[in-house]
């Protein structure tokens, strides 16, 4: 699937493991939460990254306590409406100041890349056959905003700004 | 004619370039997000939500565009553009609603993104009032002329606007989300069956801060706001709506679209539980980044500044001598006018419930001779009030008896303010396609039934309020009657309830008994009445009366003849 990143389609580093296959040792692994959880000794020689796949009801207190060991953490979106995976990036990164890649998996649309964005992601999982087109837009669309975005330095002493400017 | 121009001391948030970029820029895409569902970029279910945060909502037999009032106040140049817009794209008529908002009931999907370029040239737009988002606050309608006033309630209001406009963390939320503010000891804006219910208030030091109720609601499971902060100092203000939010975007319930409300979640984690998780979410947020700073409340209050009111005597000769001389005015004023906090001055409401008429509906001629009246009276400024009327806020005494001929003259005089036929119902069978039952016709024979005005003077202060099914859009449970409609094997029917009340002293209304037909609850209704007045001591309102006899003599009479 196309992996979107600052607006474009980009090759994706990441090798996405399902549960019961062999991780590779020698490159970027994602694999789901679960099997962390289950088997998270069998990864404590591992040198390449490790990327986790999260459940939207997994919230970020839940993966807190090994952040240090994932270079990504993939917030998985079942349906578009479920919200829940902009609060858990939020709170990775503001509560528990997580630096590694966020990635938005599952089902999303180019609609919400721009909220994504401004709440941590770092990176967008397209379906296939998505239109590039349409997440380009969707980041330069809209120019203001009325809170102050995640890396934004700005206090709310200024309600509305003009993003990316 | 005394023209003064239009709004310019209307007490509305005035936008300057940015504001107007950023409507122009939403919609142009809503106009793109159109395109991409005609070509199917865009499945149903995906563009469904979109549409819904613009005010698009497909109703049973024609879209139905909702427009935000923000907190019920606008122009009369904004009015005039909804006349116009009900001309051209509707059958010449708009429905304001429960929600200070106005929607036009037959739009076409197509037409949409023009109507909303409309709306932007003068500084409207359909934004978040439908859809799983932080919908238009609401506050009180007399708000800025009221006497009992501690704290303006828009400055807050629109500093809630703005804060949760697109905000990217809460606008997927498990369900759709409500606030209202009230700034006075009174309760006008029902604050307590709102998912968040704020009341603004002074400290012994004059400084602004708030109470927050979480989890009230009405709708299938009806609940009232629990108390969960008693003091929150202004500078904290988002912060601790922050937090509210955050919590509720976490843990509120996605599995079951009727427990997905905040009222269930403080429901079955218990007040206790919810007000620490907020208050635990709160101590991490707190800190510069939220912090509500006085500057950016000084700049906001600039826009709500009070109009140039005159110097005036306390009382006016003229408008005295017109309700000596005139009864239908004298009755009007002791109805539908309120005290004004300036001398001289007074609130005027326009009720939009004539005998047998729609409740909240208002043709686009009464929207544009509304507008004209509010240029000429009351500083071309218009409210909308949660009870689906309309008020000028800030009338000369001297002006009320022009102001009343006029409107007597297009069908707008009505005295009925807060009286049985002052209905609010929801738009039920005749357009949505949720609803069990019709709820206008119920009203129109409601409202024709207690058509003469000196009888429901007599009966005094009794909301009768309708909903066509179980998610209580016309907040029948909150109703000192309460009708719901039910489907019984395909037939109509109506549940009546009894002893509700949506101000401060919030109550439920109880079931009277089983339900009956539209014409059986008309008569339920006048024997309801009857009862009543029997029963009413010196100065009982109604539902005075009922705490005091009880359900039984309601019940007796009313199922008399079952």
């Amino acid at each position: 699937m196309p992996l979107i990143k600052d607006g474009r389609i980009v090759e994706d580093d990441w090798v996405k493991v399902p549960d019961g296959e062999p991780v590779p040792a020698d490159r970027p692994a994602i694999i789901t939460f679960e099997r962390w959880q289950a088997e998270r000794d069998s990864f404590a020689g591992r040198n390449a990254a490790l990327g986790v796949r999260v459940k939207s009801g997994t919230l970020a207190p839940a993966i807190a306590p090994d952040l240090e060991r994932f270079a990504l953490v993939a917030v998985e979106f079942p349906k578009f409406r479920d919200g829940r995976g902009f609060s858990t990036a939020r709170e990775l990164r503001e509560r528990f100041g997580y630096q590694g890649e966020i990635r938005a998996v599952g089902h999303i649309i180019p609609d919400q890349y721009q909220f994504m964005m401004r709440t941590g992601f770092t990176s967008a999982e397209a379906p296939e056959g998505t239109n590039p087109e349409s997440w380009a837009r969707a980041l330069t669309e809209i120019t203001v905003a009325f809170q102050p975005s995640l890396d934004d330095p700005q206090p709310l002493s200024l309600l509305r700004r003009r993003l990316g400017v | 004619m005394n023209h003064i121009a239009p709004g310019r001391h209307a007490g509305v948030y005035t936008y300057d370039e940015i504001d107007r970029r950023f409507v122009a820029e939403r919609v142009e895409q809503f106009r793109a997000q159109v395109e991409r569902r005609l070509s199917g970029e865009l499945t149903e279910e995906e563009f469904k939500p979109l549409r819904l945060m613009n005010g698009l909502y497909l109703q049973l037999h024609a879209y139905m565009l909702r427009i935000a009032v923000p907190y019920g106040v606008m122009t009369s140049r904004q009015m005039r553009k909804l006349a116009e817009i009900g001309r051209t794209y509707d059958k010449g008529y708009g429905h304001f609603t429960t929600r200070q908002n106005l929607q036009f009931n037959w739009i076409k999907l197509e037409e949409t993104p023009d109507i909303l370029n409309q709306l932007a040239e003068v500084d409207m737009h359909a934004l978040q009032t439908s859809g799983n988002c932080v919908r238009n606050v609401t506050t009180d309608q007399f708000v800025g002329a009221a006497k009992d006033e501690l704290v303006d309630g828009r400055v807050y209001a629109e500093i809630l606007r703005q804060w949760t406009t697109l905000h990217p963390e809460f606008t997927y939320l498990p369900r759709k989300f409500k606030i209202a503010i009230m700034g006075s000891e009174k309760d006008r804006a029902a604050i307590r069956v709102h998912d968040v219910g704020v009341i603004a208030k002074r400290n012994d030091q004059g400084e602004i801060g708030f109470a927050f109720y979480a989890g009230g609601g009405l709708g299938r499971s009806p609940f009232i706001g629990k108390l969960i902060r008693e003091w929150v100092p202004e500078e904290d203000f988002v912060g601790y709506l922050e937090a509210i939010l955050r919590v509720y975007n976490q843990y509120g319930r996605r599995d079951n679209i009727y427990k997905a409300r905040i009222k269930i979640l403080v429901h079955e984690l218990g007040q206790e539980k919810f007000t620490a998780e907020v208050e635990e979410e709160f101590a991490r947020l707190r800190g510069p980044k939220y912090r509500l700073a006085p500057e950016i409340v000084a700049e906001i209050r600039q826009h709500f500044a009070p109009p140039p009111f005159e110097d005036l005597p306390a009382t006016s000769v003229s408008f005295d001598g017109a309700r000596v001389q005139n009864e239908a005015f004298a009755r009007w004023v002791a109805v539908n006018v309120t005290e004004h906090k300036a001398p001289g001055y007074a609130v005027a409401t326009i009720s939009l419930k004539p005998a047998g008429g729609i409740p909240g509906d208002a043709t686009s001629e009464q929207m544009d001779l509304v507008a004209d009246l509010a240029d000429r009276y009351s500083f071309g400024e218009i409210r909308v009030t949660h009870t689906q009327n309309l008020v000028l806020a800030h009338v000369k005494q001297d002006d009320l008896f022009a102001l009343w001929t006029a409107l007597e003259g297009a069908g707008l005089g009505t005295a009925n303010v807060g009286l049985i036929g002052d209905i609010i119902a929801c738009p039920g069978l005749d357009y949505c396609a949720l609803a069990n039952a019709r709820s206008i016709p119920l009203a129109q024979a409601i409202s024709a039934r207690f058509a003469d005005p000196a009888r429901q003077q007599a009966i005094g202060e009794l909301g009768i309020k309708i909903s066509g099914c179980i998610n209580a859009c016309g907040h029948h449970h909150v109703g000192a009657i309460g009708i719901l409609g039910v489907d019984k094997k395909g037939e109509e029917f109506y549940q009546i309830t009894v002893g509700g009340d949506p101000t401060l002293t919030t109550a439920i209304g109880d079931i009277l008994g089983p339900a009956v037909t539209a014409d059986e609850a008309v008569d339920a209704i006048e024997a309801i009445v009857e009862v009543y007045l029997a029963n009413r001591h010196d100065g009982e309102r109604f539902l005075d009366t009922l705490k005091r006899t009880g359900h039984g003599p309601f019940k007796e009479r009313v199922y008399a003849a079952h």
